[in-house]
C-alpha cells in the first residue's frame, strides 16, 4: 500500500490552489477529506504527479443557511458537521437523513460533501441527495467562478465537469418555495459498505399538495440516476397511495442496476421501489415530514 | 484453622483478573513485527499474478534493476538455482515459492524486489514485465472434476487429474442396513463459503542473517514459532540451532499465521544473499488473496430416521476446494481434518462419510479459521441437518435434539466415526439456553406475528467439538508429534517466570498461565511473568491454534507447577524439620499435619532453594514439563438466535442471541466470555455478510475490506452468555478448549433462525452468507438459494 511518487503542495488561498492546478496541467488532484483519493493512491489506481491539499484554505469549512433558505456547504465541511447540524435537522430532512448514513463515523470525521460530489462515485450518497434537491456546485478556476447544476456536474462514473484548473468550493441547495419533506434510505451490507441501492426523495409542498419533487437513486446505474419521471408523477397533487405507488414504480423503472455480489438487478430495482414507497408513505403522514 | 490464600484474591483459577498484556496494547506500546527496525534494514515487496491460471513465457526484470535503491530482484528461476522455487506444505504436497512454470491462482507470488524502502520496492515490482499466456480457469470442484478439465498441477508426476484425495471413514454396510430400516430419510445439500481469518495485522517477517555468527534471526508473525523453526531448517537446509524465531506481539492469528508463506522464505534468502536484514510486511490485499483461506466445502448428506425421531444413521459426502496447492495446515492423519467429528454429540448408531479434495485456481491454505481442522464445516452441516430433519419429521427442533443427545451417563462415548468424547451435560445446556431465550413464549410470539405478516424465527445450534490436538498418537505435523512444554523458574524472592512453546495472539496467555501457576503454587498471579515466542528461550511447543493452548500448553503449565511444588515440599520439610510425609499443602503454604500452625509459605521455600537447601539437594527452584494429552477435550456449546426477517427487503435483524458454553473449568471467566463474544461475532459475520468468491476468470472478489466485510460494533448483535461446567476428566485442572466454540457453533444458529422464519415457503436452505437479496429471493421465489453469490452475471 505504497503510493507512487507525487509532489505535495498545501496552498493557503484558493487563488494559489488554482494556480497550482493550472501548472499541474491535468496531472494534479485536489485532496480534501481524502477518504476516496488516499485509498486510490495507496492502491496505485491513481498516480497524480501533484497533490494539491486544500485543507489549509481558510473559510471553507462552513455550512450555513441564507436568509431566503438557500443552504451552502463549503468544500471543507465534513460529513460529521452535517450529521450534527441543527440547520439540516430543522430545515432539510433529505440531507439530514443522508448525513446519518454516510460511510462510517471515521470516514465522516474527515470526508466532505463537496469532495464526494467531485468523486462522482455512482454509489456515492451525496450526489443523489443534491440531485433530488436540484442543487449546484460552485467552482473557481483561472477564468473565475461559475455555478454548475448537479445534473451537469456529474458527467459519468468517477467523472465531473470541473476543468483541470478548477476547485469546487461550495455546494448549494436552492431555497425551497414551500414546506420541505423527504428522506434518504439505503441498503448496505454493513456500515461503511457501498450502497447496494439507495433512494433520495426531496419534496416541496404547499399544504398537502406537492409543488416540487426530486427523486434520485444511488448505486443502481453507471452514474447517479435522476428519476425525473417518478418525481414528476408526484407534482401537482397530494400524496396518495396511488401517486406513491406510481412514483415508486417509475423510480424502479429508472434504475439501471447490474447483478453483482451485492444483489441481483431485479432485487436492487425492487429495493428502489420499496424505499421510494417507504419514504413517501412516511412523509404522507401529517405528523411526519422526514423519513 | 486454614491459612490458605483466597484463590480469587491472588488471581488464581476463576479470577476475572484484567489482562496484563492490555496495559501495553491500549497504550499503543505493543511490539509487532512491523514495529521492529534493524540497522541497515531493507524492504521487500511481492509482485503477484493478476491472472488465475497462465503459463509464464518470460519475466523481464531489467527495468526494476535500473531503479536507484533496488538491491535485489528475485524470480522463481533464481529461487530454483537454490532449490527454493518450491517448498513442502503441511499436508505433504508442494507449493510454489515464486512461480516458475505457471501461475495457478490470482495473487500468486511471481517475483520479489528488495530495496532501500518499500516505496522503491513497489516501484520495482511495477517495472517488472511478465509475459503470461492465459489458460482455462477452474474455480469450483465441479469444474475441477469435469471431463477434459485442464490439469492445474502438471508440475507433479503421476497427477493426471485435479483430484487430490478420495477418503472415507465409517461403516458403509452398517449405514446401508440402517437406511433400509428407516421410516424417513431427510436430505440436505449446502456450501460453506470460502472465508478468511483476516487478522488485523497481516503476515510479515524480518530475516536477519549475520555472516559473522552464521546466526539467522527471524522476526515472524507466527502462531507456532518452533514449528516454523523446524520447517525453515528443513526447507532451507539450515542448521536448526542457528535459527532463532522471534514471534513478538501478534495482531491476531485465527489460523492465518500457522503456515509457512513464500514471503517468509524469500525474505530469508534475500537476507542471506545481501547480508542485511530484510523486512517483508504484507498488505491487506496480499493477505486476503494469497494466504490461508478457510472452508470452501460442498457438503451433502442424508439422515435415516425412525418416525419417533430417533436418528438411525448418517451418510455424508464432502467436496473440498483446496485451491492450487494442498497446504491445509492440519496435523491429523485424516485427509479432511476432523470433519468426521460431525454428529459427535448425538447418538448415531451408524455413519459413513466420503470426501474428495480437489485443486482449483484459487489461493491455497485451508487453515482452521478459529476452529479445529474442518470442525466448523462439520458442525455447521450437523446443525443444519438437524433442523431439516426436525422439520421433515414435524417435530419440535429442541425436542428432536434432546431425544438424540448422548446422555450424561454415557461417557466416554464412541462417536459414529470413532472419536471418544470425554464428558458433557448436553441436555442441561440446551435447557439453560431455552429458558434464557424464553423458548415457548417466543414460539407464541412468532405465531402472533405471523398473523400481522411479520416473520420471526428461532434457530438452535448445539455441538461438541474436538479441541486440543494432539495426542501424539494421532496428531503430528510433518512427523513432529503434537505436545507442549512449559518451563517455570521461581526466583529467590518468590517471583517467577513461566515460558511455554505456545504463542498468544490475543488469547491472553500472559494473564491466564499465571493464574494456573497461582492455582498450583499459591504465588500471586501478578508475581509471575509469562514469556512466549522466542525459540532460543521458550521450551518446545507446537504453537497456538485449534483451541489447543489450554488443553495442552495449559496442562503443561499445571504439570510444571506441580513439579516445582514437589521440590518445594522437600524444601519445606527441611525448613520445618519434619519428614515430607508429615506435611500437607494448602494454597500457598506447607504445614505440619499434626501442628497446622507450623508452616512455611511457598515464598519461603523459594528463598531456601537459593539460600538454605538441605545437604545434597540441587539448588534452585525450576523445572520443565512436557505434556502429551491422553485425548482431545470436548467442550459443548448451545447457541440460540432469534431473528425478524423483513418480508419486503429480505433484511434480517437479530433479536436475541443466547450462548451456553460448557468448556469445563474456566481459568479466567472474563477472557472466556470475550472469546465467546468474539466467536459469535465471527459466526454472525459468516452467516450474514462474509465470503470470498471468484468470477469465471478466477478474479477474487473479497480482496479488500470494502468487499470482504468484517462486522463493526454497529452490526454485531448483543449476546447473553450462560455457563455449565463439566470438568474435563483428563485435563489436570479440568479445563477444555473454548476459543473457537462460538465460531464453530454459531453460524448454524443464525442460519437456522432465518430459515425458521421463512419455512412456510418450503425453503430448506439458503447458503451463507444470507445477504438480504438471497433471503428475498428464497421468500418470493419459494426455492432454495445455493452456492456463492453471483459475480456480474449479466455483463
Amino acid at each position: 500500500m505504497y503510493p507512487s511518487r507525487f509532489r505535495y503542495e498545501a496552498p493557503r488561498s484558493i487563488d494559489e490552489a488554482v494556480a497550482l492546478l493550472h501548472q499541474g496541467a491535468g496531472e494534479a488532484k485536489v485532496l480534501a477529506g481524502g477518504q476516496s483519493l488516499v485509498p486510490l493512491l495507496k492502491l496505485r489506481f491513481a498516480a497524480p504527479e501533484l497533490l494539491v491539499d486544500i485543507n489549509s484554505l481558510p473559510g471553507l469549512d462552513y455550512h450555513r443557511v441564507d436568509a431566503d433558505g438557500t443552504i451552502r456547504v463549503g468544500a471543507l465541511c465534513r460529513h460529521a458537521d452535517l450529521e450534527r447540524s441543527t440547520i439540516l435537522a430543522t430545515r432539510q430532512p433529505t440531507m439530514a437523513a443522508a448525513a446519518r448514513v454516510i460511510a462510517d463515523p471515521i470516514v465522516r470525521n474527515r470526508g466532505t460533501l463537496v469532495g464526494s460530489l467531485c468523486h462522482a462515485d455512482p454509489q456515492g450518497d451525496w450526489a443523489s441527495v443534491v440531485t433530488a434537491l436540484g442543487g449546484y456546485v460552485t467552482a473557481q478556476g483561472s477564468s473565475g467562478r461559475r455555478n454548475i447544476p448537479i445534473a451537469q456536474f456529474v458527467t459519468g462514473p468517477f467523472q465531473n465537469a470541473l476543468a483541470h484548473d478548477e476547485v469546487a468550493v461550495e455546494a448549494v441547495i436552492p431555497a425551497p418555495k414551500g414546506t420541505v419533506a423527504g428522506g434518504y434510505l439505503k441498503l448496505e451490507r454493513r456500515v461503511g459498505d457501498f450502497a447496494t441501492a439507495g433512494a433520495a426523495v426531496a419534496l416541496e409542498m404547499s399544504g398537502a399538495v406537492v409543488t416540487r419533487a426530486g427523486i434520485a437513486l444511488t448505486g443502481v446505474g453507471g452514474s447517479t440516476i435522476d428519476a425525473a419521471d417518478a418525481a414528476h408523477a408526484l407534482v401537482g397533487g397530494p400524496l396518495t397511495a396511488d401517486s406513491i405507488g406510481r412514483a415508486a414504480d417509475l423510480a424502479a423503472q429508472a434504475a439501471q442496476p447490474r447483478t453483482d455480489h451485492r444483489g441481483s438487478a431485479d432485487y436492487k430495482r425492487h429495493i428502489v421501489r420499496t424505499f421510494v414507497e417507504r419514504i413517501l408513505t412516511r412523509v404522507a403522514q401529517p405528523t411526519e415530514r422526514a423519513a | 484453622m486454614t491459612r490458605a490464600l483466597d484463590e480469587i484474591k491472588i488471581g488464581g483459577l476463576g479470577s476475572s483478573r484484567k489482562r496484563v498484556e492490555d496495559n501495553r496494547f491500549i497504550r499503543g506500546r505493543g511490539n509487532y513485527v512491523d514495529d521492529i527496525v534493524l540497522p541497515g534494514m531493507l524492504h521487500m515487496e511481492i509482485l503477484r499474478s493478476p491472472m488465475a491460471h497462465a503459463r509464464i513465457n518470460s519475466i523481464d526484470t531489467s527495468k526494476a534493476w535500473e531503479i536507484p535503491g533496488v538491491r535485489l530482484v528475485l524470480t522463481g528461476e533464481m529461487m530454483a538455482t537454490r532449490n527454493l522455487a518450491w517448498m513442502p506444505t503441511l499436508s505433504y504436497d508442494t507449493q510454489a515459492v515464486l512461480a516458475t512454470d505457471k501461475v495457478r491462482f490470482q495473487g500468486q507470488e511471481v517475483a520479489c524486489v528488495i530495496a532501500d524502502d518499500p516505496y522503491i520496492a513497489k516501484d520495482g515490482c511495477e517495472a517488472i514485465t511478465v509475459d503470461y499466456e492465459p489458460l482455462p480457469v477452474i474455480v469450483n470442484p465441479n469444474q475441477a472434476m469435469a471431463d477434459g478439465a485442464p490439469l492445474i498441477r502438471d508440475d507433479k508426476e503421476n497427477q493426471h487429474d485435479n483430484v487430490i484425495y478420495d477418503w472415507e471413514v465409517g461403516d458403509k454396510e452398517g449405514t446401508d442396513r440402517a437406511f433400509a430400516q428407516a421410516d424417513l430419510v431427510s436430505k440436505l445439500e449446502l456450501h460453506y463459503p470460502r472465508s478468511h481469518p483476516s487478522p488485523i495485522e497481516c503476515c510479515g517477517s524480518i530475516a536477519d542473517f549475520n555472516r559473522a555468527t552464521s546466526k539467522l534471526t527471524i522476526y515472524l508473525t507466527s502462531q507456532a514459532p518452533h514449528l516454523h523453526r523446524a520447517a525453515i531448517a528443513l526447507v532451507a537446509e539450515l542448521p536448526e540451532h542457528m535459527i532463532r524465531i522471534v514471534s513478538p506481539d501478534i495482531g491476531g492469528g485465527f489460523g492465518n499465521k500457522v503456515p509457512v508463506y513464500p514471503g517468509y522464505v524469500v525474505s530469508i534468502l534475500a537476507s542471506i544473499l545481501l547480508e542485511r536484514p530484510v523486512k517483508w510486511i504484507e498488505d491487506k490485499t496480499g493477505n486476503l488473496i494469497s494466504t490461508g483461506y478457510a472452508r470452501d466445502m460442498y457438503l451433502h448428506g442424508e439422515m435415516a430416521l425412525r418416525k419417533d425421531g430417533k436418528i438411525l444413521a448418517m451418510r455424508m459426502h464432502a467436496d473440498s476446494d483446496h485451491g492450487a496447492f494442498f497446504s491445509d495446515a492440519q496435523p491429523s492423519k485424516f485427509k479432511i481434518g476432523l470433519l468426521h467429528s460431525t454428529f459427535a454429540c448425538y447418538d448415531v448408531p451408524a455413519a459413513h462419510l466420503t470426501a474428495r479434495g480437489v485443486y482449483t485456481n484459487k489461493a491455497p491454505g485451508g487453515v482452521a479459521y478459529r476452529c479445529s481442522f474442518r470442525v466448523t464445516e462439520a458442525m455447521f452441516f450437523q446443525e443444519r441437518m438437524m433442523q431439516a430433519a426436525a422439520d421433515d419429521l414435524g417435530m419440535d427442533q429442541a425436542e428432536f435434539r434432546r431425544r438424540n443427545f448422548v446422555r450424561d451417563d454415557d461417557f466416554p462415548h464412541r462417536t459414529p466415526f470413532g472419536f471418544l468424547t470425554d464428558s458433557g451435560q448436553y441436555g442441561k445446556c440446551l435447557d439453560v439456553g431455552l429458558e434464557a431465550i424464553g423458548y415457548s413464549d417466543f414460539l407464541k410470539r412468532k405465531e402472533e406475528a405471523k398473523k400481522q405478516g411479520r416473520l420471526l424465527g428461532i434457530g438452535i445450534s448445539a455441538m461438541t467439538e474436538p479441541l486440543g490436538a494432539g495426542n501424539s498418537r494421532e496428531y503430528d505435523i510433518l512427523g513432529v508429534k503434537m505436545f507442549d512444554a512449559a518451563e517455570l523458574r521461581v526466583h529467590l524472592t518468590g517471583k517467577a517466570i513461566l515460558r511455554t512453546g505456545a504463542k498468544t495472539q490475543g488469547q491472553g496467555h500472559e494473564t491466564t498461565w499465571a493464574q494456573i501457576v497461582a492455582h498450583e503454587l499459591g504465588l500471586p498471579a501478578e508475581d509471575i511473568v509469562v514469556e512466549e515466542g522466542d525459540t532460543d528461550t521458550a521450551p518446545y511447543g507446537m504453537g497456538t491454534y485449534a483451541s489447543r493452548s489450554t488443553p495442552v500448553a495449559g496442562a503443561a503449565v499445571a504439570m510444571v507447577a506441580r513439579k516445582v511444588r514437589a521440590k518445594a515440599r522437600k524444601l519445606a520439610a527441611h525448613l520445618l524439620e519434619v519428614s515430607e510425609e508429615d506435611i500437607d499443602w494448602e494454597l500457598g503454604r506447607f504445614y505440619v499435619r499434626s501442628s497446622p500452625e507450623h508452616g512455611v509459605t511457598i515464598q519461603e521455600c523459594a528463598m531456601a532453594a537459593y539460600s538454605n537447601m538441605p545437604d545434597g539437594m540441587e539448588p534452585g527452584l525450576e523445572n520443565v514439563a512436557y505434556y502429551d494429552p491422553p485425548n482431545l477435550t470436548w467442550p459443548f456449546g448451545c447457541y440460540i438466535a432469534t431473528v425478524e426477517v423483513d418480508p419486503q427487503t429480505g433484511v434480517w435483524d437479530v433479536l436475541n442471541v443466547v450462548a451456553v458454553d460448557d468448556c469445563g473449568v474456566r481459568i479466567n471467566p472474563m477472557i472466556v466470555e470475550g472469546q465467546i463474544m468474539g466467536g459469535l461475532t465471527e459466526a454472525y459475520a459468516m452467516s450474514s455478510m462474509q465470503f470470498i468468491t471468484f468470477d469465471a476468470q478466477g478474479n477474487c472478489v473479497g480482496s479488500n475490506y470494502m468487499d470482504y466485510l468484517l462486522p463493526t460494533a454497529w452490526e454485531a448483535p448483543g449476546y447473553e452468555l450462560h455457563e455449565v461446567v463439566t470438568p474435563s476428566p483428563h485435563h489436570p485442572i479440568g479445563a477444555k478448549g473454548v476459543g473457537e466454540c462460538a465460531t464453530v457453533g454459531g453460524p448454524a444458529a443464525f442460519v437456522n433462525a432465518v430459515i425458521d422464519a421463512i419455512k412456510d415457503t418450503g425453503v430448506r436452505n439458503i447458503d451463507m452468507p444470507l445477504l438480504p437479496d438471497r433471503v428475498y429471493e428464497a421468500l418470493t421465489q419459494r426455492h432454495d438459494v445455493s452456492g456463492a453469490p453471483p459475480v456480474k452475471t449479466d455483463d
